[in-house]
């Protein structure tokens, strides 16, 4: 875990890090004399589950007489064989005897009710920790197969990706008025650590760029569905402004993503933001995407207009196509308002403070 | 090289239609230019045989791209060899990266295992590697890269060993090895799975399809879980091969009315599940895995990745599809059986995609879907220690209470089966519901008896996953950080292994070096050997290992990209008699 929090290349740390464990654990841990204990129990126990897996089931079966002692006596030939043996020598004789048997009927091996739970579970016999660390150590060239092991652990699990997604490029339409907007987000990183980055705005056509904001986070698992993501937020318009930036993003149930960010900016101001949205899939490749956005703000911020409560909100839907995944262009309305005294601000002004747009954007992804 | 003369009978390669019999020849002595790799393969017997991996290209139908091939082929040649033999195999690594082959189902000393960084360092480029180990058993098996993902572009060939006595059941073999070919890099096919929710699935479910319940649609979505979660990489970039050849390829098999015919059928895909069935004619299993089974005859079966069963079918006169259909059903591989050359069989039209159930959540008995829950419930053997179980309803899918402390839980779970049952009569995703004869891992039975020895030990191993995250371990912990803890067992300990799947996902889960035997309700005697089980999904899978092959063994989920995303393990088997070796 600490290894993947390091956002530097996982695969230089790794390497030395499996390494090290190497040649530190395993041999030493399990303590020999309860592991030798726990091998003779479970070979005086045998005996009791032949005995009762025959009363359970009368029916036929083999001697237990004679399987018993045979398990018990072959454990011990197994351990002395395999002394003796070097590796890789072949048994010569084939695996199986064959004989005809018809016990079909053995409910002592099927593997449920009172057999298997008397089958004791717990640590490996202390055999299992004998001979050297690394099996394959004996036969090759010990550094290479320090390298070949490392890389092997490395590259299962752990893979360091990536991708872009513009969840919405897109031109509103409204009274006239014709504005673009962007919602952009990027991440680098494991399936538990990544790098994101994030950025939206809007403006109107032919006129200036009204806002626009970059976020660079770092996003941490804190559970199967959700990351923390903390990190910065610099505002290039309508004014250069800098936060600090604080949320959780993920999958909620019913398949809603959700985005809420905290944001304390330069001037100490405390803004929260709440986006969340859910994939309706009408075809394979038509997905209508319902969509909420909520603005909240701590207190009053009067250079951006902003009072003190829930702010703006805004409502639509995108309908839009998949050609491929990667490529759909889409459709859609919102509804946005400004609220409370954000909105008696605006009314002040002359202006209305909401408003439905129509919406046609493309949403794509690499 | 020799070519031992299978006199008894006749091996038809299937390397090609009959239309280009001029095929059959094996592609290295065939002088063509290597750029381009062939469909199809050639053969190689013998005590030594020559192996060389190289980059190529290949094609099949409307996909070209990137292939890795040995010896020139897709697949790459069929290693025949006899029981009871000597085989040296002389691998050469033209790639500019390492790799590497297993040998997959083949008793052997570990260290000619094939797995990098487990039972040797690999093969370097331009370096030349000779695995050297005499031939234990018979059956058919198959062959494959374990460096990376270059299974997924081509590096894999099938494996058949005659048996030393002959058997006399049939009449000549055909090998049907089922693989996929996709013209995206594999390391890219990782990486969509990684970032692009469910980007290869294409048969959603949708909002106005009426097959689910209101009730069961929000339980779902309240589990943030997908029932069409069926195969990660479907059709929708992959094409279906037989023997190399896709649908467009019209592959035919030439048989002669009355012959009894072995096929050898090899799952060597990297992420397909196949349903296969020839319309119209019964199929008689006699191996699985290649271990002989009491015979069996059935319509269809399902097939995971990396599995092999031989059926012996007797065909009438005519032109007959063998048919390998994606278990998603998003596409098919597809192969005329015919009596009448160049008279191509139709396949049949891929039937509906099947969803999933409550019994794939791991809810086991409140399933009304499939009709095998029931009985297992009767038995009641695997409500889990709390009890709580019960509440099903409750939507708690992730009870993490429920886990054995060795299971290490975090963001990489997303789901805990509550009440996980074995589940040996499901013959598989969409085909519980069927109508003809379907083959049930509770339908195999050792042919010969295994030695009857109770397990002096148990052992629990949850598979789990988060499928938002393509997370995939073994007890929560992906192999990147298992680091080094190895499954340990002793030399000849007889271990109960039971498998808990706790993802939606059916994992062919695999051990390296050894057939452990499935705790299916055969009798111990003849519970099947296997080299592969299917955990089904939100179920269980038990089986009787005796460890009795000493060395370190890769343990893990034959899906490749489930692997590669950490399903993996270090199975060791010890004593380890020491100063022995190179």
């Amino acid at each position: 875990m600490m290894r993947t929090l390091l956002l530097a290349s996982t695969a230089l740390i790794a390497s030395p890090a499996v390494a090290q464990d190497h040649s530190a654990h395993q041999m030493q841990e399990p303590p020999a004399g309860q592991a030798n204990d726990h091998s003779a129990h479970t070979m005086h126990q045998a005996p009791v589950e032949q005995a009762q897996d025959h009363t359970a089931h009368p029916p036929q079966e083999d001697q237990p007489a004679e399987s018993t002692p045979h398990d018990v006596h072959s454990s011990h030939e197994a351990q002395s064989e395999a002394q003796a043996n070097p590796l890789g020598q072949i048994r010569a004789t084939p695996r199986a005897p064959a004989q005809p048997a018809q016990d079909t009927m053995d409910h002592a091996a099927m593997g449920h009710g009172p057999a298997a739970q008397q089958i004791p579970s717990g640590p490996p016999p202390a055999r299992a920790f004998e001979g050297p660390q690394h099996a394959a150590d004996l036969f090759f060239d010990q550094q290479r197969m320090a390298q070949a092991r490392s890389y092997n652990h490395a590259t299962h699990g752990d893979m360091k990706t990536g991708t872009i997604l513009a969840e919405r490029l897109e031109a509103h339409f409204a009274d006239g008025e014709e504005e673009y907007a962007w919602d952009i987000t990027g991440w680098y990183g494991t399936a538990l650590d990544k790098f994101v980055i994030k950025s939206e705005g809007e403006g109107a056509f032919g006129g200036e760029l009204e806002e626009a904001e970059v976020q660079a986070l770092w996003a941490h698992a804190i559970g199967p569905w959700f990351d923390l993501q903390a990190g910065v937020r610099l505002d290039i318009e309508p004014d250069t402004t800098a936060h600090l930036a604080f949320g959780a993003a993920g999958l909620a149930p019913y398949n809603i993503h959700v985005d809420g960010t905290a944001f304390v900016s330069d001037n100490g101001d405390l803004t929260a933001r709440v986006e969340a949205e859910h994939d309706m899939r009408l075809t394979q490749k038509l997905v209508l995407q319902p969509r909420i956005e909520f603005e909240l703000a701590a207190q009053d911020i009067p250079e951006r207009d902003i009072g003190a409560g829930l702010y703006e909100l805004s409502i639509g839907a995108r309908l839009r196509y998949e050609f491929v995944p990667e490529f759909a262009p889409y459709v859609g309305v919102e509804y946005g308002a400004a609220t409370g005294r954000t909105a008696d601000i605006i009314r002040a002004r002359g202006d209305d403070p909401s408003g439905f747009a129509v919406l046609v954007g493309l949403r794509t992804w690499f | 090289m020799t070519i031992p003369d299978f006199s008894r009978r006749k091996f038809l390669l299937g390397s090609g239609s009959l239309a280009a019999a001029g095929l059959a020849v094996p592609a290295w002595a065939s002088g063509q230019s290597l750029t381009h790799a062939r469909n199809g393969f050639g053969e190689m017997s013998g005590e030594q045989i020559d192996l060389t991996i190289a980059n190529h290209h290949f094609t099949t139908g409307a996909r070209s791209g990137h292939a890795i091939a040995v010896n020139g082929t897709v697949p790459g040649p069929l290693v025949r060899l006899r029981e009871g033999q000597n085989v040296r195999l002389n691998v050469t690594n033209m790639l500019d990266e390492d790799s590497s082959i297993h040998w997959h189902g083949l008793l052997l000393p570990f260290q000619f295992d094939g797995v990098p960084g487990v039972s040797f360092p690999g093969i370097r480029p331009r370096e030349t590697f000779s695995y050297e180990f005499p031939v234990r058993q018979s059956g058919t098996y198959w062959w494959h890269s374990h460096s990376g993902l270059q299974e997924q572009a081509g590096h894999y060939g099938p494996i058949v060993i005659d048996a030393a006595e002959p058997d006399p059941r049939y009449d000549r073999d055909m090998v049907v090895l089922l693989s996929e070919f996709t013209a995206r890099h594999p390391h890219e096919i990782a990486r969509m799975l990684a970032v692009g929710e469910h980007y290869f699935n294409r048969q959603m479910q949708t909002v106005g399809d009426g097959a689910m319940s209101l009730e069961d649609r929000l339980m779902w979505g309240a589990m943030r879980m997908n029932p069409r979660d069926i195969s990660d990489v479907t059709g929708a970039t992959y094409t279906y091969l037989i023997n190399g050849h896709g649908p467009a390829d019209d592959l035919q098999f030439a048989f002669q009315p009355g012959e009894r015919i072995r096929l050898r059928i090899i799952n060597g895909s990297a992420m397909t599940f196949f349903n296969v069935r020839i319309p119209g004619v019964p199929m008689t299993v006699i191996a699985a895995d290649g271990q002989d089974v009491d015979e069996v005859e059935v319509d269809e079966f399902q097939i995971g990745t990396a599995e092999t069963y031989d059926v012996i079918v007797t065909p009438p006169d005519g032109s007959h599809a063998l048919v390998a259909e994606a278990m998603d059903r998003s596409g098919l591989g597809v192969a005329s059986l015919t009596s009448r050359p160049g008279l191509s069989a139709t396949p049949p039209p891929l039937r509906e995609i099947p969803t999933l159930t409550m019994a794939d959540m791991g809810m086991g008995a409140m399933d009304h879907g499939s009709g095998d829950g029931v009985d297992h419930a009767a038995m009641g053997h695997a409500m889990p220690a709390t009890g709580e179980a019960s509440g099903a309803m409750d939507h708690s899918m992730r009870d993490t209470s429920l886990l054995p402390p060795d299971v290490e839980v975090g963001p990489g779970i997303d789901m805990v089966s509550a009440m996980p049952m074995e589940r040996w009569d499901f013959p598989g995703l969409g085909l519980d519901k069927v109508s003809h004869r379907v083959l049930r891992y509770s339908d195999l039975k050792s042919k010969r008896a295994n030695p009857h020895r109770m397990p002096t030990r148990q052992l629990e191993i949850h598979l789990t996953g988060n499928m938002e995250r393509y997370m995939w371990s073994f007890d929560g912990k992906q192999f990147s950080a298992v680091t080094d803890a190895p499954i340990r067992f002793g030399f000849d300990e007889r271990v109960r292994v039971k498998l808990v799947n706790d993802t939606m996902m059916a994992h062919p889960i695999h051990l390296h070096g050894h057939f452990f035997e499935l705790v299916n309700g055969a009798g111990m005697m003849n519970q099947p050997l296997k080299h592969t089980v299917i955990v089904q999904p939100g179920s269980s899978a038990t089986f009787d290992l005796t460890a009795d092959e000493p060395g370190d063994w890769a343990f893990h989920c034959h899906l490749l990209y489930h692997m590669h995303a950490g399903m993996m393990q270090t199975v060791t088997v010890r004593p380890f008699p020491e100063g022995e070796g190179a």
